[in-house]
This record gives structure tokens, sequence and C-alpha cells, in this order.
């Protein structure tokens, strides 16, 4: 484990009072740095709680923004449930899918992009919507999401998925 | 429409209420020192018993219950907070978040000295992050004040708080699962009993409350049990915040008094729905109810009068669906999203979910027969009622619903070999 991780570690393992609990924590401090939940993570992270790597493995597989293969550094997140849905979420997912070039799931081939459709984001009244990198992007219209397509090209995210 | 001042969300929209100076100025915090200084647990959990106040995050338990279960065995006591909001179609808790979170710090702070849990975790969705850094900021203004740590306004009760974030996963929002998930595992819903009153987290006395159901808590002590139950229906009163979306004017949160009418919800508060449109159905409580139709619309929105309507409140998300709507659609997107959301643990759950996704899929793409229908028709008391925990039994209630309702749009679906709204929008409700 490097210094940096083994201090962030200690400090999330201090705030419960049971070890475990800071597994997600530290999986989430992880993947800020590495951009997904790599291989030396679920190491440091048993080594971390006490558990095995395999127990680490699938404790972090239950959890959908905990990204076990690496992804893009704009991870784009459209809501596709029923309040979206009744309000242009599937013109949007097309729309998306085709600027992108991407199927549900995937990362584009320069490691840029990473595209999912995900559940109700609890932004109903604003729909459709869609996350970017955690962010909330509101009423979006195909135009908006062009728009929005642009800048993030144009544009190096320092964190994909912030742990804070 | 009818007067009714706004309780939980006052100020909302107007002031900046992240701002504890300002919350303050408004009259934040007056209960916390109340009930603090002038009351005893006990008294504040006899107050919220008598207010009748009932769960706000879907299954409507009465709080003061809740809080009178636990055990007096001196063993360490926790309070958890449920920000885990992801029903589809519900959007309140985010918005408190947001936007008032001292009123849930106020509220969970007096909540814990009621029970006496000296350790309170918040449990905030993954996805909030913004939300998360608001209330993070909160909680910073709040201890430097003095609301938190030791000896809180001298009263000698001692809290410490844990902020949590959730890794996305809809079944954490379960209490139990949340448990789990808060002691980092996977978050699968444990088998009851024992209830988290006798073994919750870390195996100790534990309560979990939603984030609205707190909120009320500040109110309750201030104005006393008399006025919160004299709001609405005595057996499920109060001041409830509902999530309006979909095909309507107007989408976003209204405060209304518990038992006001669905047609006074839809038209005084939401503005109706689009001009020239038709209601088709509404889902009144989320993504796990069952829909109401046009001849329900007087039904009064509260926990027992949508019950007796065989739906329910559940977590106030108001989905509204006009004419252009396709119920084979609708009832697609949910019970992908059940499918997609089931922790696997139990067959009919897991397996059920998968099979009657599969089903609509089929439909909706025309390639449904009419032993699909006949199987849809009763596969309820097959999925329903069988399973650990509710999510299993929130596959079927709206399909099942509006499959009673509107037999031949779904057997059109076949018929046609396709779905007619997509070659027919303007397909009539009727
Ligand atoms: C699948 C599932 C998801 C749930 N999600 C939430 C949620 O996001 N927020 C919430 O407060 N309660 C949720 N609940 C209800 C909780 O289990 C629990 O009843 C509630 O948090 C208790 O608080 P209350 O008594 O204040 O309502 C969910 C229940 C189930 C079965
Ligand atoms: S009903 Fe579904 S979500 Fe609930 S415990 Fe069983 S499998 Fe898991
Ligand atoms: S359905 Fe998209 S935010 Fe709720």
């Amino acid at each position: 484990m490097t210094p940096e991780r083994e201090r962030r570690g200690a400090q999330l393992v201090a705030k419960y009072p049971n070890a475990q609990s800071a597994l997600i924590p530290f999986l989430q401090a992880c993947q800020e740095e590495d951009g997904y939940v790599s291989g030396d993570a679920i190491r440091d992270a048993a080594e971390l709680t006490g558990i095995t790597p395999a127990e680490v493995e699938s404790i972090a597989s239950f959890y959908s923004l905990l990204f076990k293969e690496p992804v893009g550094k704009h991870v784009i997140q459209v809501c596709r449930t029923l309040s979206c849905m009744l309000r242009g979420a599937d013109e949007l997912r097309d729309h998306a899918r085709m600027r992108l070039g991407l199927a549900n799931g995937e990362t584009s081939a320069d490691g840029r992009f990473t595209y999912e459709e995900v559940e109700c984001l609890a932004a109903c009244d604003r729909a459709p919507c869609l996350q970017h990198n955690l962010e909330f992007h509101y009423d979006v219209t195909p135009e908006d999401f062009d728009r929005q397509l642009e800048r993030w090209r144009a544009e190096e995210p320092a964190v994909t998925m912030p742990a804070e | 429409m009818a007067a009714f001042e706004p309780v939980l969300t006052k100020g909302i929209g107007e002031l900046d209420l992240a701002d504890i100076d300002v919350y303050k100025q408004h009259g934040g915090f007056s209960a916390l020192e109340k009930a603090l200084k002038e009351m005893t647990p006990e008294a504040i959990v006899g107050e919220v018993s008598a207010s009748n106040l009932r769960g706000r995050g879907g299954a409507g338990f009465p709080t003061g219950k809740k809080w009178s279960f636990l055990p007096k065995d001196g063993r360490p006591r926790y309070l958890v907070c449920n920000c885990d909001e992801a029903e589809p179609g519900t959007f309140k808790d985010h918005m408190l978040l947001r936007l008032t979170p001292f009123a849930i710090i106020e509220g969970l702070i007096i909540s814990a000295y009621a029970i006496n849990a000296s350790h309170v975790v918040m449990y905030i969705r993954g996805e909030f992050l913004e939300g998360y850094r608001i209330f993070k900021r909160a909680l910073a203004a709040a201890s430097a004040a003095g609301y938190l740590g030791k000896d809180i306004m001298g009263s000698g009760f001692t809290m410490e708080l844990i902020l949590h974030r959730g890794a996305g996963a809809y079944i954490c929002g379960e209490e139990t699962a949340m448990l789990e998930s808060i002691e980092g595992k996977r978050g699968e819903p444990r088998l009851k009993p024992p209830f988290p009153a006798n073994a919750g987290l870390y195996g100790m006395p534990t309560v979990v409350n939603n984030v609205e159901t707190l909120c009320c808590v500040p109110h309750i002590i201030n104005r006393g049990a008399g006025w919160f139950s004299a709001i609405g229906p005595p057996k499920c009163p109060g001041p409830k915040i509902i999530s309006v979306s979909g095909n309507v004017a107007n989408p976003g949160n209204y405060e209304i008094p518990m038992g006001i009418s669905a047609r006074e919800l839809l038209e005084e508060y939401a503005g109706g729905l689009l001009p020239g449109r038709r209601l088709k159905a509404i889902q009144p409580g989320g993504g796990s109810s069952a829909a109401i139709f046009e001849e329900d619309l007087n039904v009064g929105i509260d926990f027992d009068s949508l019950a007796a309507k065989k739906t329910m409140l559940g977590s106030g998300g108001f989905v509204v669906m006009d004419d252009r709507t396709c119920l084979v659609r609708a009832s697609q997107t949910l019970v992908r999203f059940f499918e997609h959301e089931s922790c696997g643990q139990c067959t009919p759950c897991r397996e059920g979910g998968q099979w009657v996704a599969r089903m609509v899929g089929r439909l909706e793409a025309g390639e449904g027969s009419v032993n699909d229908l006949r199987v849809l028709g009763v596969i309820n008391n097959t999925i329903t009622g069988t399973n650990l925990c509710p999510l299993g039994d929130s596959i079927m209630p709206f399909l099942s619903s509006v499959l009673r309702r509107f037999p031949e749009e779904f057997a059109a679906h076949v018929q046609q070999a396709g779905c007619p709204f997509q070659k027919a929008p303007e397909f009539s409700a009727a």
C-alpha cells in the first residue's frame, strides 16, 4: 500500500466502530485515484479490513458505482426510468448512443467516454436527466446534449468519480 | 387551492437555508433547544407517539411506536437516517438534503436524544454527491456551533454523527440491507426477526428513519402533537411532501396536508395535465405502487385511503401518465427496474423478475403471444408475497393494475404484432 493510501485507510477505519465499515469508502477513495477498483485496491482493502480479496471482490461487485473495469475519463449516465421515459428519455438515450457511438455499458476505444443507462436519479421533476461524473444535468434536450458533449470533449477532468 | 401553510418546505426556494445563520433566523434550532432544555427523552417519545406521525420512507410505520420498541438493556443504541432515496418517481429527500440540510440535522439530534442513541449514521445515496457535499458543510457548521459532539447545549447529551456515502444499489434503501451496507457488506436484506430494534447495526438496538420523518420531529416539538394530528386524517396526519412527475404541467415537490384528493393534487398543485391530453394512469406511491385511474381521483392522498384502494402512499412519488403513454412500455420500464435491482437472494424475486421482464419485453417488441397475456394475468400470485423483503412484492402491482384496467391495450400488442403507440401516437385511452 502506498503511504498516502495507508493514511487515508487509517482515517476511514478510525471513523467507524468496525474496520469493515471502512471498506466501501476506502474503495471509493481508491477509485478516485485509479479510475476504477483495481487489483491493487482490492488487495489493499483486504489488508485494511482483515477480510479476503475474494470477499472484497464479491462485495464491490454488488455496488453499481464501483467499477470493476477501467472506465472513461467522462462517465455519462442517462436515466431510463419511468418519469424520465414519460418526458423524452428514450429520445435522449437514442441520441446519446448515436453521438457517442456507444451501447449501454461501453467505453470508447480511446478510453475517454463511458456511457451507461441508469435507474431513477431522484430528479424526475426535471426530466430527462443525466449525470456526468456524478454531476447532474437536468431537462436535457438532444441539443443540450450536443453542447455539453462538445465541452466534455475539450476538457480533461482531474477526477472522474470523486470519493467526497 | 385551500390555503395550507407549508411546514417542511417553508422558505425553500426563497431563503438560503443551507446557511446556518439564515436557518436560525427563521426559527431553526429552537426545537432542539426546547427539547434538550425542557423535555425528557420520554416526553419527546410521548409527544411523537401522540402526534400519530407515520414513517415517510414507504411503509408508514408509526414513528413513536418504533422508537418505544428499543429494549432497555443498557446497550449502545444507533439511529440511522435513510437518505438513499431511489424509489422511481420520488425526489423529496434529495431536495431536503440539498436545500434544507439543517432541518435534517435538527431532527436527527432531537430524535437521537429521544431514543438515547449516542451514535448516528447518515446514509446518503452515492449518486447524491452534491447533496453529500452540502450536508458535509452543514455538519461542520452545526458542529462549530456546538450542536454536535459532547454535552450538546449543556444538556449532558453526547452524540457522534458518521456521514456515510452509498455506492449505488436501490436495495440498500431497505433498512436491514442498509445496515449490512454500513457494516461494509453486500446490501442484502436480513431475515427478520430479529428486528433492528433488538439486533440492528453491529448487533445493537437500532432505529432507521427516513429523512422526511425526521424533518417532521422539530415541528412536533415546537407546535405540539395536537397541532400535527389535526392536519388531515387523524390516523395518518401531518404535512407530506409529494413528488409529482410525468405528464403534468408543473412537475415538482408539493407539500400538502395529508388526505387531500388526488384530483386536488393533480389539478390545483401540479397544474393539471398538458393541454388537450387525457389522464390514463397515475402511480400514487412510487414505482412499487399499483396504479389509480380517472375514476379514482377522489381518493385521499394518505396511507389509509390509498391502501383501501389496493395501492399505497409509499414514498410519495406521484407519477402521472396521459393518453400518449403505452402502458406495456411503462410496465416494461418498471419491471426491468426491479429485475435490475433485485439482490438475488429469493427465487421468486430473482427468477420471476427476469421472467416477467422478458415476457413484457416480448410484448412490447411485438413478439408476444396470447399465452403470455394469460400468464401475466395470473403470475402475480406466484411472485407477490413469497419474498424476504418488499422489493419482490413490488414487481407486479403496477403491471397487474394496468393489465386489469386496459386489457385491450395489452392484447393490441399481440394482435398487431407490435406497439400501437409507435405507429399511431394518438391511440386513445378509452
Ligand atoms: C426495496 C426498498 C427500498 C427502500 N428504499 C427506501 C429509501 O430510499 N428511503 C427510505 O427512507 N426508506 C426506504 N425503504 C423503507 C425502509 O426499509 C424503512 O422502512 C424506512 O427507512 C423507515 O423509515 P420511516 O419509518 O421513517 O419511514 C425501502 C424499502 C424497501 C423494501
Ligand atoms: S425480495 Fe428480492 S431484493 Fe428482497 S431480499 Fe429477496 S431477492 Fe433480495
Ligand atoms: S425517472 Fe429519471 S430521475 Fe426519476
